[in-house]
């Protein structure tokens, strides 16, 4: 009995949270379209997601490379397919963990960022301020984040394929003696352009996804500083998880 | 008990019209029935025990807050039957005053400032002009590259007074505009308050504690108390008024019918508390 309430509640919870999120991404596109067009802030938000994340990326990314190269060298010589793993790491790059792990890298380093942002503007009335002053705080505050979001992570997607293919290869090289230029070429052997586009895709829809909960989170901060701790806790939690959820379906689905 | 206002000039539709106002939360009644009628350029003032509902009610006056039953009327249009476009668009014509102040403390006090102006298409010379003016009117020159943080109390709330005239709006908000100044400062407010309500056409609503203010820059000062607008009257009439709510609230005594009611409520809210 009281676990059927717990999971009704819970339940409940989570609709109300889907409710919050449609709402916000049907309120967001509208006043997209509409003038006037921060174009400022739009590039000063690009710049906070994008730019400010090479950092984080490049490194995520090169290491993820490197360790990919180490670890299928070490299996695929038990069969002696050593020439794949250039392929092996290209494919599982591109398609899956650059898009994976750059989305969860920016969630941690901006989602927060963002929840913690518009959550104070909320209990310190800055938003009600934005209202009352004729500015759609929509338009104005979620509007820039998610469209640089969505502009933004295709990009740092892009840098991540090639810095961890990069790392892949010193390790190859480097550290386990493959030829420089049948590495480059075992590469590219099976990768196609449709598994780029596939994870460049993917990046995109998860920086539409974790901005807007972000954003959603900090909009409806309520309690004061306890309450913007909570909702930047949560957007990360629930951007993470979102994220990969989301990298399920879209790969069962699309592609 | 309740006197209803003045009729306007008959045919002429108010500015400001709220019909019937209920707003709670969490179950906790704050507006309970209020109706009140603005006609264009007057000065209302709204007074009443702290924790009564002001502020909600201001802010009920722009659509900041929905209320849970009850209708807004802006120039006769029903507020809250508008299109979201047609709202920011309505909400144009206010500007308004948080009791906190509610800048933003991400940009420079020249930034808070000039905000309405940009938003509105000024052009920058235009807006530089507009903004030392503003801060001049509350007497805060050279503070224009400060961060909202390294300002004081009473300075933050005049620079969000200035960043709620700066636009030259048709209708004003001012939610305890003068709480917390020095007396000089007070009476600055006070006096820009009043020149604004000179000016043909601008309606203005302030929320005070200072009785002294209140019968200066009112045409009518209205109680809120209990969810509901008990009184309204011109400052003279308020502030003679044999009201026992009023006359205890316009001679400050703790003992009143304002009180009893107070401890009614922490007399049923206790038993749910423990
Ligand atoms: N967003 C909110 N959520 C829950 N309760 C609220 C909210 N806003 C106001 N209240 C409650 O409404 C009541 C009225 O608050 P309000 O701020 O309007 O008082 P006030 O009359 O302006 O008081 P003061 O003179 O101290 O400013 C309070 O009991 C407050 O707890
Ligand atoms: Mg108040």
């Amino acid at each position: 009995m009281k676990l059927l309430e717990l999971i009704g509640r819970a339940l409940l919870r989570l609709l109300e949270e889907l409710g919050r999120f449609f709402q916000m991404l049907g309120s967001a596109a509208s006043w997209l379209i509409r003038p006037p067009y921060d174009v400022a802030e739009l590039f000063r938000q690009m710049v906070r997601v994008g730019v400010d994340s090479i950092p984080v990326v490049f490194l995520t990314t090169l290491f993820t490379g490197m360790v990919l190269a180490l670890q299928t060298f070490n299996g695929f010589k038990r069969f002696h397919a050593e020439s794949l793993v250039g392929s092996v790491v290209a494919l599982s790059l591109t398609r899956e963990l650059a898009p994976v792990l750059t989305a969860l890298m920016v969630t941690g380093r901006v989602g927060s960022a963002m929840a913690a942002e518009l959550g104070t503007m909320r209990v310190t009335e800055q938003i009600d301020a934005l209202t009352a002053l004729g500015t759609e705080p929509v338009q104005y505050l979620v509007v820039p984040r998610v469209t640089a979001s969505v502009l933004m992570l295709p990009l740092l997607v892009i840098l991540g394929d090639f810095v961890g293919m990069y790392g892949g290869y010193l390790v190859a090289v480097q550290l386990l003696g493959a030829n420089p230029i049948t590495y480059i070429e075992n590469s590219f052997q099976y990768l196609e352009i449709s598994d780029v586009t596939s994870g460049i895709i993917k990046a995109a829809v998860f920086g539409l996804i974790f901005s807007l909960l972000a954003c959603v989170r900090g909009y409806y901060t309520e309690g004061g500083a306890e309450g913007v701790g909570r909702a930047t806790t949560r957007a990360v939690v629930s951007g993470s998880l979102s994220v990969l959820f989301a990298d399920f379906f879209l790969t069962k689905l699309l592609f | 008990m309740l006197k209803e206002p003045a009729p306007a000039e008959a045919g002429k539709t108010p500015k400001i019209r709220v019909e019937d106002l209920h707003k709670s939360f969490d179950g906790k009644v704050v507006l309970d029935g209020v109706n009140f009628s603005l006609p264009e350029g007057e000065s209302l003032v709204v007074v009443g025990p702290s924790g009564t509902g002001k502020s909600v009610l201001l802010k009920h006056l722009i659509g900041l807050v929905r209320p849970d039953s009850g209708r807004l009327f802006v120039d006769g249009r029903d507020f809250w039957a508008l299109s979201d476009l047609e709202r920011t668009a309505v909400r144009k014509k206010f500007g308004m005053s948080f009791q906190e102040g509610a800048l933003f403390d991400s940009m420079s006090v020249f930034d808070n400032v000039a905000f309405p102006l940009r938003r509105s298409g000024r052009p920058p010379s235009e807006v530089r002009e507009r903004v030392r003016e503003c801060l001049s009117i509350v007497h805060l020159p050279n503070v224009e590259g400060k961060r909202p943080s390294e300002l004081s109390g009473g300075m933050r709330r005049r620079v969000g007074f200035a960043r709620a005239i700066a636009h030259e709006p048709e209708i004003l908000l001012f939610d305890e505009p003068n709480t917390g100044l020095d007396p000089i400062m007070t009476d600055v407010i006070d006096e820009v308050i009043l020149e604004m309500k000179e000016k043909l056409d601008v309606t203005i609503v302030t929320i005070t504690h200072h009785m002294e203010s209140a019968r200066k820059i009112g045409d009518r000062v209205a109680l809120l108390a209990g969810g509901k607008l008990l009184y309204q009257a011109p400052p003279e009439e308020f502030l003679k008024s044999d009201d026992p709510a009023v006359r205890q609230f316009v001679e400050g005594k703790a003992e009143g019918p304002l009180t009893v009611e107070f401890e009614r409520e922490t007399a049923t809210a206790a038993p749910e508390a423990s």
